[in-house]
């Protein structure tokens, strides 16, 4: 009788392996329903997720000018771009570029389906380590090559239309979600 | 090493403790711990650092009493700490002066290691515990710097939480949740704060470990010869209690200069502006001790890879036992690799000096355009891995090796230890 026991709880598991395997595993489960929210409390809260799109009057603008509005704690820059620069921005060759982009697909169409290429809307966040790029009011940084954007940490250049053209960034400067609510009126976020 | 006990108890009180808590014992035994006899004054800064250590938790714990983690707050707090609290002049700069010396420390410390070969059997997991003190070193450092809330306060955090975004799929989930939101704001600060009290005790647990490994497999020496009998060791109290004591006097002394003397010299006037998101100082530039990897991180164009390259520079570390293959400790019996090892420091201090300037500008005025701080960082980043990774697994194999002392009794006494 006790021989047959043994040899028993050789072959297949006995009710004490399934309790130590029931045990760990509901301790194991337990672990992790009290883990999560001690790691996902530092996600964003409700608070910051909320109030998070802005309205911009593009109509303050001028020709060749910039404004900086603030949207998610980053600045969004809305430049009014001169011929001038578009024509720079629509001389490059795109397939040189790290990140090819057209000029025209950096723009969302306003309620007539045409785009304005004047109104370049972008985050003013460098692409390489959240550094606001230098060049408002129409005017490039001394040292930019490119007639755009310069980046003052560690030296990324971005063209007149916020493409990357030199240093360590790896994308262009990103355009935010927004659209036109009327001509003169856009709403990112 | 800590095998045998000398300590008897004196007293009735003693013997009466010592039979319940041994603890008089334990402290008699540590403090007369034998050590190599010939140990010079590099080997002073283990003290130095424990005490860098708890000058930094007690200045921090009172600072605590007066800083308040709010975005509108941060920086006034610190502001009223230099002004109007009751010795807030002095014990500010204490705890701000102290991270430069504290890191002054740790780099003597690490480059005495190296060249004493003080990382290699037995003693692989007393050099990984202490690399791994200074990576918790750097974050508390880091964590720290966020707190004053000023320019290079915010764009600091602002770059290296930027270091996570850039890991392939998950970065960028990975940088929100460390910040709390979309960019370095209120909910950083305050989880900031809450881990910058956190890690020093996590750092003075790893330090407890660090110390007992030393006890356990001994002090490493300038011949890097183990002791082999009693005469080799001295107790470490009186000897290099006293020894340690008067190096800790001078090293007060330079502390003391820049405490009272020169307490913004090694900080950046920069932090003096309130943090403002929406403008970049012109030139980000982190403290010094942080200079070299900064200059690694901008050496390459690429941002990938130059983050692995600088959190490799700090990795290679961690497995540079199995990288040196020599048998000899001590650099002072390898003739060539000695001087791999003097220009290896010098490489330190050029990528240092080369993170503190824009990569862009002109480092050394030769030939036409002159060689930029980028070419210059390339160079020297280019030796830093160089000497981990081929010189020292070769110079292991080929180098013809000075012959070592018998003994460290023997190297004293003819006057070579």
């Amino acid at each position: 009788m006790s021989d047959e026991v043994i040899h028993d709880g050789e072959d297949e598991p006995t009710r004490r392996d399934f309790i130590y395997i029931a045990t760990a595993a509901t301790a194991a489960v337990g672990a992790g329903a009290l883990a999560w929210p001690l790691i996902n409390q530092m996600s964003a809260a409700a608070d910051t997720l909320a109030a998070s799109s802005v309205e911009i009057d593009l109509s303050k603008v001028e020709r060749g000018q910039q404004i900086k509005v603030l949207w998610r704690g980053k600045p969004i820059f809305v430049r009014n771009r001169t011929d001038k620069e578009i024509e720079m921005a629509d001389q490059v060759d795109i397939s040189e570029l790290r990140d090819p982009q057209k000029d025209e697909e950096r723009f969302v169409p306003m309620p007539n389906g045409k785009i304005n290429r004047h109104m370049l809307v972008m985050i003013g966040v460098c692409t390489h380590f959240g550094c606001i790029p230098i060049g408002e009011q129409g005017k490039a940084h001394p040292t930019s090559h490119y007639g755009g954007w310069y980046c003052p940490c560690h030296g990324s250049e971005y063209d007149t239309s916020g493409r990357i053209r030199l240093g360590p960034a790896p994308r262009n400067l990103d355009i935010p979600p927004y659209k036109y609510i009327s001509d003169s009126i856009i709403k990112v976020g | 090493m800590s095998g045998h006990s000398t300590y008897e108890p004196k007293y009735a009180a003693e013997r009466w403790i010592d039979k319940r808590l041994p603890i008089i014992r334990f402290g008699v035994d540590f403090m007369h711990f034998p050590s190599p006899r010939n140990l010079n004054y590099w080997y002073a800064f283990g003290a130095i650092l424990s005490l860098c250590l708890i000058a930094q938790i007690i200045t921090g714990v009172i600072l605590a009493m007066h800083y308040t983690p709010h975005v509108d707050l941060a920086f006034d707090s610190i502001q009223r700490i230099k002004r109007d609290v009751p010795f807030g002049w002095l014990l500010q700069p204490m705890h701000a002066v102290g991270a430069s010396m504290f890191f002054f420390a740790v780099y003597v410390h690490m480059f005495r290691g190296l060249f004493y070969g003080s990382y290699k059997a037995p003693r692989e997991l007393l050099w990984i515990i202490g690399c791994l003190i200074y990576l918790a070193m750097m974050a508390t450092a880091f964590l720290g710097y966020t707190l004053p809330w000023g320019q290079m306060s915010f764009w600091g955090a602002t770059v290296i939480t930027g270091f996570f975004g850039a890991i392939p799929i998950v970065g960028e989930s990975l940088q929100y949740w460390l910040l709390g939101g979309y960019s370095v704001g209120a909910p950083t600060l305050n989880r900031f704060f809450s881990l910058h009290y956190l890690l020093p005790f996590v750092i003075f647990a790893l330090v407890f470990l660090h110390v007992w490994a030393v006890h356990h497999v001994g002090q490493n020496n300038p011949i890097g010869v183990e002791p082999k009998s009693e005469e080799d060791t001295l107790s470490f109290h009186p000897y290099y209690t006293m020894k340690d004591a008067f190096a800790i006097a001078v090293f007060l002394l330079i502390f003391a200069l820049f405490v009272f003397y020169l307490p913004d010299a090694l900080g950046h006037s920069d932090n003096y502006i309130k943090a403002n998101p929406m403008v970049t100082p012109e030139h980000i530039v982190p403290e010094w001790y942080f200079l070299p990897f900064y200059a690694i991180l901008r050496a390459v164009p690429s941002k990938l890879l130059g983050i692995i390259l600088m959190f490799g520079a700090i990795v290679v570390l961690f497995i540079l036992p199995w990288l040196d293959t020599a048998r000899v400790k001590s650099m002072r019996f390898r003739p060539v690799t000695k001087w791999f090892f003097i220009i290896f420091v010098i490489a330190c201090f050029v990528l240092g000096w080369c993170g503190a300037h824009a990569p862009s500008d002109i480092a050394i005025p030769i030939g036409e355009n002159g060689m930029t701080f980028k070419t210059v960082s390339r160079i020297a980043t280019l030796y830093y891995f160089g000497f981990f990774l081929l010189i020292l697994p070769i110079m292991g194999w080929i180098e013809k090796t000075k012959p070592v002392p018998e003994s460290i009794t023997k190297a004293v006494l003819a006057g070579e230890a």
